[in-house]
């Protein structure tokens, strides 16, 4: 099977494909309608795209074969008649599927995936997509009222996290409400997010785990007990249960929100900074990428075939990406543009300069 | 019968062409018509039942106000109409 790359995208799903000639694009599944996240499933060999209509609200879809065939959207149980919830801001927050942010295959059973969803709800498949749990447990953590929505209205779930080792353990990264852990398949959850440090908070509250803003979590394949985290308050790292520690490692910026961990190499994670905090922009027009080769106490970074003037790209946080062999690099940014970094992100190329803004890119590679 | 007709941007997503149905009230009306046209269900009401923020129903030419309960009333010759904004870049 050729090397793959699902880009999912403001106006469609691209599922690039590597040709002896480079990189074929082709046209868009969904022409036209915004993808927050797409996922492939090598066990039956099905591709997951998660569309948000805007108005007409977010729906999931799923290829086998050729054809798409649209699935149930999880759905939000309801409280009883008359009752609001509201976040930590003391905003309402309805019960009420607004966006899928995350989509992560859950090897317990064939067909089944876990989705992390805006407003902070988590659900579970365990056939394919054809129905959805919606999960109880994370639901009614104590301080699930502290939560609060950051870039968006409400809380919500960007990042999965299934341990290789013990598919029952599972991580979540919740904007904003801190790192949520299970080690009993989804059960019960505690928030781990000791270590953080939220600036945008009280003094008094700024290390409360249940208020932080991780923007993307990352592990590492063969070494499960190291997570990185992009933070809204820069970069933290982790090991085991231990709480996180804050990388101070010189670097251009250490805000942004894309982080991914090398498949194999606890020591090796890249991020991709951008000018805190209002302008979300790259540094002075010139677009980095940081690679840490020792576990954050030092920074690499990365520029070669990356625009050095004029540059606005943005990289959302599941717009970056490392295939299996640990150097090849996927990007993409809010300008539409598309790099694959080769040699661990030592030479960029870009491959795309006018796509639409780019939500997440995500490999597919044979198993 | 009631007719309800659905908004033309919808049926690029899916297909639903108008419906007549037997109803009392704009809420039973839609569940008949979602009874036929499962999918167009989540795509116009929320995950509590209530017409999405951008989704505006008429019954005979008159905007629907209440749009939670959906109780209002319909004749049995009534038109319910189910529009929607288009917005973004």
């Amino acid at each position: 099977m050729p090397r793959q790359l699902l880009v999912a995208t403001r106006k469609g799903l691209f599922v690039l494909t590597e040709t002896p000639r480079g990189w074929r694009i082709g046209e868009p599944e969904f022409r036209g309608v915004p993808v927050s996240m797409a996922v492939f499933d090598p066990r039956d060999r099905s591709l997951y795209a998660a569309l948000d209509h805007g108005h007409f609200g977010a729906k999931l879809h799923r290829r086998v074969g050729t054809r798409w065939r649209e699935l149930p959207a999880p759905v939000y149980p309801q409280l009883a008649k008359g009752r609001v919830e509201k976040e930590g801001g003391g905003r309402p927050w309805p019960r009420s599927l607004r966006l899928v942010w995350s989509l992560e295959l859950d090897p317990r059973t064939p067909g089944g995936l876990w989705c992390g969803t805006i407003p902070g709800g988590l659900f579970h498949s365990a056939d394919a997509g054809a129905s959805w749990t919606w999960n109880a447990g994370l639901w009614r953590d104590k301080n699930r009222t502290k939560w609060f929505g950051g870039g968006y209205d409400t809380p919500g779930i960007h990042s999965i996290l299934v341990d290789p080792r013990d598919a029952n353990v599972v991580t979540l990264g919740i904007s904003c409400g801190g790192v949520h852990v299970t080690r009993d398949g989804g059960a019960t959850w505690r928030n781990e997010a000791r270590g953080m440090r939220a600036a945008y908070m009280p003094k008094d509250k700024a290390r409360d785990p249940d208020v932080q803003d991780p923007h993307r979590l990352a592990m590492c394949g063969g070494a499960p007990d190291r997570v990185w985290c992009q933070h809204h308050n820069g970069i933290f790292v982790r090991d085991g249960s231990r709480p996180w520690r804050e990388v101070r490692a010189k670097a251009v910026s250490r805000f942004g929100f894309a982080c991914v961990a090398h498949p194999h190499d606890r020591d090796v994670a890249w991020f991709v900074p951008a000018e805190k905090d209002e302008c979300r922009v790259p540094v002075d027009g010139r677009l980095v990428v940081l690679r840490t080769g020792d576990g954050g106490r030092s920074f690499t970074e990365l520029r070669r075939g990356l625009p050095q003037r004029d540059a606005y790209d943005l990289v959302w946080r599941h717009a970056l990406d490392v295939a299996a062999d640990g150097s090849t690099l996927a990007m993409g940014s809010t300008s539409g543009r598309l790099w694959l970094g080769e040699g661990g992100g030592e030479q960029w190329h870009e491959f795309a300069a006018n796509l639409p803004p780019i939500a997440a890119v995500r490999w597919v590679e044979a198993p | 019968m009631v007719r309800v007709t659905f908004p033309q941007v919808l049926q690029r997503h899916v297909t639903c062409p108008p419906v007549d149905v037997e109803a009392a009230t704009v809420r039973e009306a839609l569940d008949a018509a979602f009874a036929i046209h499962p999918t167009a269900r989540g795509y116009l009401l929320d995950d509590a039942g209530a017409l999405r923020q951008h989704v505006t129903l008429f019954v005979d030419g008159e905007v629907v106000r209440e749009r939670r309960r959906l109780a209002q009333p319909v004749q049995p010759k009534s038109r319910i109409d189910v529009l929607q904004a288009l917005s973004g870049g």
